[in-house]
């Protein structure tokens, strides 16, 4: 494997922007992601009826192949990183935003009528008692569109080098050096589990009263299939 | 709308309906890629889930072997395989299998664990075989959700089959890939709109099939 980190100069960055470069493209949707679906989720637990048709147009809109929903994209925001964030962060809402509301939705409602006879307002309700119930949730929602955030930047190779390590492996083709998509492979795979790791960290520090053993394995949703149903 | 122009000059385009590039083999190169990668992820999904989720064990090392699963991206696996063991359909197939067997498995796994354990119960105590059990009163209970887990495996294998073309195979990738090398736009965004609506198809199927075959007691229970 020589030259594996040789990574060839069209690229214009060396092995460690590319991989700040991917970590960017595929963490702004992810949060942006979390931006859109706090609210939105926020609204379906309000308005019960409003929770499918938002599931169904999620879904819809998640089974929109990424390399399609760049192309459409080219003619507006042109080839440039937007164009891969922006379907990234659309595909992030399947599995948010009903992470979030059945989250929200396993407060218990003995602990929001407490919350409540405490004077507690609408607002610090949420951000003090229904949110920080839901971290769990909300985190095993996280994990997953961020790994396969991680995973969906590189098809942005395809798209004219908006790939970030993606375009590692485009280079890989085209200068026939298996080694260097082995490279990328390698460092997205690290990457991605790095990052549930850290996830998992944050989970741990956000919710220090959940028991560290089997109900908090239990409590996770790994899959937003289950969830999105 | 410049797309819908786009999209109605490469459908009106009567070359784009026949030959080896037209859109009947592309589509059809497509459902055959698709269908081949599901058959061969629900094989060794279904079953592990099943089981795996019957027994409750080994929750653990699923959830590992999701995240395993979905942390390799399937483009780089393609350009891998295609490097290292030359063109060929066996090297779209692993990486399409690779992403379709985690949400299939672990959904698996989960919609067994989420069926109530009072049918499973009564169904032991009324002298049933573990086979019996699992079939006759876990399956059906839990077919919903782990027809969810192959809607979401199969939406996935559509819209990620596109990039078999990027290793010189057809499907309707084709059109994306050769498109953007050529500058024909109107032939790329055919292509998108050939994949998207061929999810939404997928969509519309597994609707259909879990009315047909997801028993009308449980549809309603859900």
């Amino acid at each position: 494997m020589d030259g594996f980190f040789d990574i060839p100069s069209d690229l214009q960055h060396s092995w460690l922007g590319l991989i700040g470069l991917h970590v960017r493209e595929a963490g702004l949707p992810v949060l942006a992601g979390l931006l859109i679906s706090l609210p939105l989720a926020q609204l379906c637990v309000r308005f019960r009826w409003l929770y499918p048709p938002v599931l169904w147009v999620t879904t819809v809109l998640y089974a929109i192949p990424s390399l399609a929903f760049f192309v459409v994209l080219i003619d507006y925001t042109g080839q440039t990183e937007l164009t891969v964030m922006i379907p990234l962060t659309v595909y992030t809402l399947v599995i948010l935003v009903p992470a979030i509301v059945d989250g929200v939705r396993s407060v218990p409602q003995e602990t929001i009528a407490a919350a409540t006879a405490m004077g507690f307002g609408p607002v610090r309700r949420y951000i003090q008692v229904q949110l920080p119930i839901a971290v769990p949730a909300i985190i095993a929602g996280l994990r997953v569109a961020t790994v396969s955030s991680i995973s969906l930047v590189s098809v942005g190779a395809l798209i004219g080098n908006q790939g970030a390590l993606g375009n590692l492996i485009n280079d890989a083709n085209i200068y026939n050096r298996p080694e260097l998509a082995v490279n990328a492979v390698v460092t997205m795979a690290v990457l991605a589990i790095l990052a549930d790791g850290l996830l998992v960290v944050v989970r741990l520090l956000l919710t220090p009263w959940m028991p560290s053993g089997a109900r908090a394995r239990r409590a996770e949703r790994p899959e937003p299939e289950v969830a999105a149903r | 709308m410049n797309i819908l122009n786009f999209i109605n000059a490469f459908f009106s385009d009567s070359a784009h309906w026949q030959g080896y590039d037209g859109i009947p083999t592309r589509l059809g190169e497509h459902v055959q890629y698709t269908l081949e990668a599901l058959a061969i992820a629900a094989a060794i999904g279904l079953p592990v889930g099943l089981v795996t989720g019957h027994y409750g064990r080994g929750g653990n090392a699923l959830a590992f072997i999701a995240v395993a699963g979905r942390a390799l991206p399937t483009f780089g696996l393609l350009v891998l395989m295609t490097l290292s063991l030359g063109f060929g359909l066996v090297n779209v197939m692993i990486p399409l299998v690779v992403l379709a067997v985690p949400p299939i498995l672990v959904t698996t796994y989960e919609a067994m664990r989420s069926v109530d354990p009072a049918p499973v119960d009564a169904a032991r105590g009324m002298g049933m075989h573990e086979v019996e059990v699992l079939f006759r009163v876990e399956l059906p209970v839990a077919l919903p959700l782990i027809l969810g887990g192959l809607r979401s495996a199969a939406i996935q294998i559509v819209s990620t089959a596109t990039i078999a073309a990027y290793v010189s195979l057809g499907g309707l990738g084709r059109y994306i890939v050769d498109g953007l090398y050529q500058r024909n736009y109107e032939k790329v965004v055919g292509g998108a709109a050939l994949v998207a609506l061929m999810a939404l198809g997928t969509l519309a199927l597994f609707w259909g099939i879990t009315r047909l075959t997801v028993s009308r007691g449980v549809l309603r229970s859900n």
